[in-house]
């Protein structure tokens, strides 16, 4: 696993600004958190990482590299919102796991890998022939992971990859986000409208608004001495720390 | 499969496979069986009439035209296909393009299709039929080339909605080239559409055929097509009429059949979704307008009663029940949460309660009651009203519950005008106070602005604003601040809880996050497989909560104050199916405390001293919340198989 660096990142659609002059840091093993609001940027920011957002100016840096975005190797890989939309229906999931590998291996060495990946995501690897739809929402998004983690990525980033999921499942997602960091040493971004969530699974966590992170640092210190007034906001309006009822 | 299956249940579709099949067995066998009689010259009987021996007469050398028609079949339907053919090959690589070359040369491409698009197809097949020459070989090329820019736009914006999809952009991230892309995920989900299309644009190309060889630029003598004896015949319509309506009815007859072919093809594979599970939506809005009749007005405080609340849908293995008898009430001034997982039917129940419940489901229970009045009855003009006036709803995305080509303030002006016979001018003055009321900053500008231009909480608060036209006594709200960022989710709940606060309006709120129905609500309804399994108060959810469920529903969700060094709850196994609801406890299977008793005996709703209820054999016994990931895959793996 390495160190992903964004450095001084502008990312402009048309007129709009989505993401603006923003410098981040994922530490070699660890879980950043980013939150924000919808039209923050931080999806925007996960998506020019691996490519699929024109970069204005700035640099996004593996190790001190340039991460490459074309071609075959892909050291970054993502993990999308939606499991129902994010898996070809009309692929089993063992090949949508199968495609993400480096070339090279033949059909024996890559049934076993899928295997072992489905294995490492608590699936049964005997379903790799099932499709899509025969799996839950929770079992897709482990699908989802096993591909991400079938590249051999370098890191990994998670783009909101709880918020479509019932409650019942997305625990079950935490914890393996947390026990895959754990065992693999995985880099990762976060990505979570949802600060519980962030902080369960990050060490470290970055505010972002309107394209501009606006707080950074370990999760709990931000948590416990918000610094900029939006954090305060963030951290005030999560459900549960305060009571609204009436009588 | 399945769905291919589908196609032969209708009538129509049932004939329309019958025609083509009997048209494309005729295109084979004809030439063998007839061609003699076909070809057989009779220089003594030339241009006659229909008779016993010649069903539609005979041509100019005395050629039995009947069996003329049947050996064209080949001919006609092999030129149409092949024109098809070379419509579709051209036109995947014309709507493929923008993908595989990239935006700039995308671009290039697709205004030339464009233009091409724009021409008539019978002139472009005239032009190509120019440069090809005259004869068959030209006329396929001709009506090919012709189909091809129509086949191109279907193509690309086939192409465009599902690489619009996330597995394409994470196959692109996962290193996969384009052309693999295209060939692996694009074309697979796009072929049902395409096939459709292909097996009408053959239907078209057939009559295109019959126009071209008509015009003498088709066929040429001594092939014959169905077209070619249209030209001969016509000639000759008022000797023998026969001679041009025979090829001209089986004209007729094969266009339509490739025609309705596609077409109930289309209807069975529901094509234009592409791909994937679709949710049935729901997106209509009940708004309130005037003040409840007083002469409604029940004595007690109660706004809604339900008992023994069914919603049924007919499926095909038998009726299937979402929601299976449930009982509440609601009193005024009260808030009561739903909560449950998708599919536990909580959204249903809402629906019912505002008679929203479309074909074919239907609604049973044994009282219906809002402000005393029976929501069952057949749905009458005071039935409206009263749902109309006493009710609002609050849906999940207020994008789709507005109209977009209309102004905020006027559609906000509509429930006043419809329920309460407001004037325009002070019913938009109305509406511009509502507006104020759910704490839109400057509200007569905002009531000159469309839907979007106003942010997605702001939408929320115009719909709450739409149900307050009048003083609603029960505001429903489903899932209103799930499509919303905290921030905002936070300024939704506070308005509906002053709303509240200051009307001594009921609130339903219906969520699946349980912090959010902690926090706002008094009394909280745990709905699992279309059953309420536990009632409680909402100060009781993180502690007192007695059922399983409800216990590992609290626990699965992280707050702030969750132990970061133990794993989070989960709960095993997947949600019950509503049309295979197991005996016994529906939860049973994800049950830690699930005994034998459970997985044959349904408990039943029981009510304790202190107004609580709750569905389970061992209620309130201490649980190990705690499962080992492994377990819960093999349970999964029960549940999935």
């Amino acid at each position: 696993m390495s160190e992903l660096r964004f450095e001084g990142l502008t990312v402009r659609y048309g007129a709009t600004t989505a993401v603006d002059d923003v410098s981040l840091t994922v530490p070699e093993g660890q879980i950043v958190g980013l939150v924000g609001e919808s039209g923050s940027g931080k999806s925007t920011l996960a998506r020019a990482a691996v490519g699929l957002a024109p970069i204005e100016s700035g640099r996004i840096l593996l190790d001190g590299r340039p991460v490459p975005t074309t071609g075959r190797r892909r050291p970054l890989q993502m993990v999308f919102q939606d499991p129902y939309s994010s898996l070809d229906p009309r692929m089993s999931i063992g090949e949508s796991v199968a495609e993400a590998m480096p070339r090279g291996a033949s059909r024996l060495e890559r049934r076993a890998e899928v295997e072992r990946l489905l294995e490492l995501v608590h699936l049964d690897p005997a379903r790799a022939a099932a499709r899509p739809a025969e799996l839950s929402g929770g079992q897709r998004q482990r699908v989802a992971l096993a591909r991400a983690l079938a590249g051999r990525p370098q890191v990994v980033i998670a783009d909101e990859i709880t918020s479509a999921l019932d409650v019942s499942i997305q625990g079950a997602v935490l914890n393996l986000v947390r026990e895959l960091q754990a065992e693999l040493g995985l880099s990762m971004l976060f990505i979570s409208h949802n600060l519980a969530v962030v902080r369960y699974v990050a060490t470290h966590v970055a505010v972002m608004r309107d394209g501009r992170i606006v707080e950074q640092g370990t999760t709990a210190q931000v948590l416990a001495e918000p610094e900029h007034v939006y954090t305060r906001e963030l951290l005030a309006a999560v459900p549960g720390t305060n009571s609204r009822s009436p009588r | 499969m399945q769905r291919w299956k589908g196609v032969i249940r209708t009538p129509v579709g049932l004939a329309a496979t019958l025609l083509t099949g009997a048209v494309l067995v005729l295109a084979v066998v004809a030439p063998i069986i007839w061609s003699d009689d076909a070809d057989a010259i009779d220089t003594s009987n030339i241009l006659a009439g229909p008779s016993a021996d010649h069903w539609a007469g005979t041509d100019n050398l005395g050629r039995d035209i009947f069996y003329r028609t049947l050996v064209a079949t080949r001919l006609s339907v092999e030129l149409a296909l092949a024109a098809t053919a070379i419509a579709v090959v051209v036109g995947l690589i014309l709507g493929t393009a923008s993908f595989l070359l990239g935006r700039r040369s995308g671009k290039l491409v697709n205004a030339g299709v464009n233009i091409a698009v724009a021409f008539p197809g019978i002139l472009l097949a005239l032009f190509f039929a120019v440069i090809f020459g005259v004869g068959a070989t030209g006329a396929v090329l001709a009506i090919g080339l012709a189909g091809a820019p129509s086949m191109g736009r279907l193509t690309r914006t086939l192409v465009a909605s599902v690489s619009a999809r996330d597995f394409v952009d994470a196959a692109r991230v996962a290193g996969v080239g384009r052309m693999r892309i295209l060939l692996r995920h694009v074309l697979p989900n796009i072929s049902e559409p395409l096939v459709v299309n292909a097996t009408i644009g053959a239907g078209g190309a057939l009559l295109s055929f019959a126009g071209l060889s008509f015009l003498g630029l088709g066929v040429q003598q001594p092939s014959y097509d169905w077209g070619r004896l249209l030209f001969d015949g016509i000639g000759s319509i008022y000797v023998n009429p026969a001679a041009a309506l025979a090829p001209g009815a089986a004209v007729i007859v094969a266009g339509l059949a490739f025609n309705l072919f596609g077409e109930s093809v289309a209807k069975a594979l529901g094509v234009g979704v592409i791909g994937g599970i679709r949710l049935p939506s729901t997106a209509a809005a009940v708004a309130t307008a005037a003040p409840a009749e007083e002469s409604h007005a029940s004595t007690d405080d109660v706004v809604l009663d339900v008992r023994d609340l069914e919603v049924v849908f007919p499926g095909p293995a038998g009726p299937i029940r979402p929601v299976r008898g449930i009982s509440f009430a609601v009193r005024r001034g009260e808030a009561v949460g739903v909560v449950g997982e998708s599919g536990s039917g909580k959204s249903l129940t809402a629906l019912a309660v505002s008679r929203l419940v479309g074909d074919p489901g239907r609604v049973d229970a044994s009282c219906l009651e809002l402000l005393g009045t029976d929501l069952r009855t057949a749905d009458t003009k005071a039935q409206r009203q009263l749902l109309g006036t006493s009710l609002a709803m609050v849906f999940q995305d207020p994008m789709t519950s507005f109209n977009p080509t209309r102004r905020m303030g006027s559609q906000l002006a509509e429930v006043a005008r419809h329920h309460q016979g407001m004037d325009r001018r002070s019913a938009l003055a109305r509406a511009v106070d509502r507006m104020r009321a759910v704490r839109i900053t400057e509200p007569e500008r905002r009531a000159h602005q469309y839907p979007h231009e106003f942010s997605g909480g702001m939408r929320q608060r115009a719909m709450i604003g739409m149900g307050l036209m009048g003083s609603p006594a029960l505001i429903i709200a489903d899932e209103p601040t799930t499509a919303l960022d905290v921030t905002v989710q936070q300024q939704v709940l506070d308005l509906l809880a002053a709303i509240r606060a200051a009307d001594d309006v009921a609130l339903v709120l219906i969520s699946h996050d349980v912090t959010v129905v902690g926090e706002v609500c008094d009394r909280v309804l745990v709905m699992y497989a279309g059953r309420i399994v536990e009632d409680l108060p909402a100060t009781e959810l993180a502690t007192g909560a007695r059922h399983p469920y409800t216990r590992a529903l609290v626990a699965a969700v992280p707050a702030m104050d969750t132990d970061l060094d133990e794993p989070l709850a989960v709960i095993p196994g997947r949600p019950v199916d509503p049309a295979d609801v197991p005996e016994g406890c529906a939860y049973a299977a994800r049950c830690p405390l699930a005994s034998a008793r459970c997985l044959t005996e349904d408990p039943a709703l029981e009510t304790d001293v202190a107004g609580r209820r709750v569905a389970c054999w061992h209620a309130g016994e201490p649980v190990a919340i705690e499962i080992e990931d492994r377990e819960i895959d093999e349970l999964e793996e029960v549940e999935a198989s």
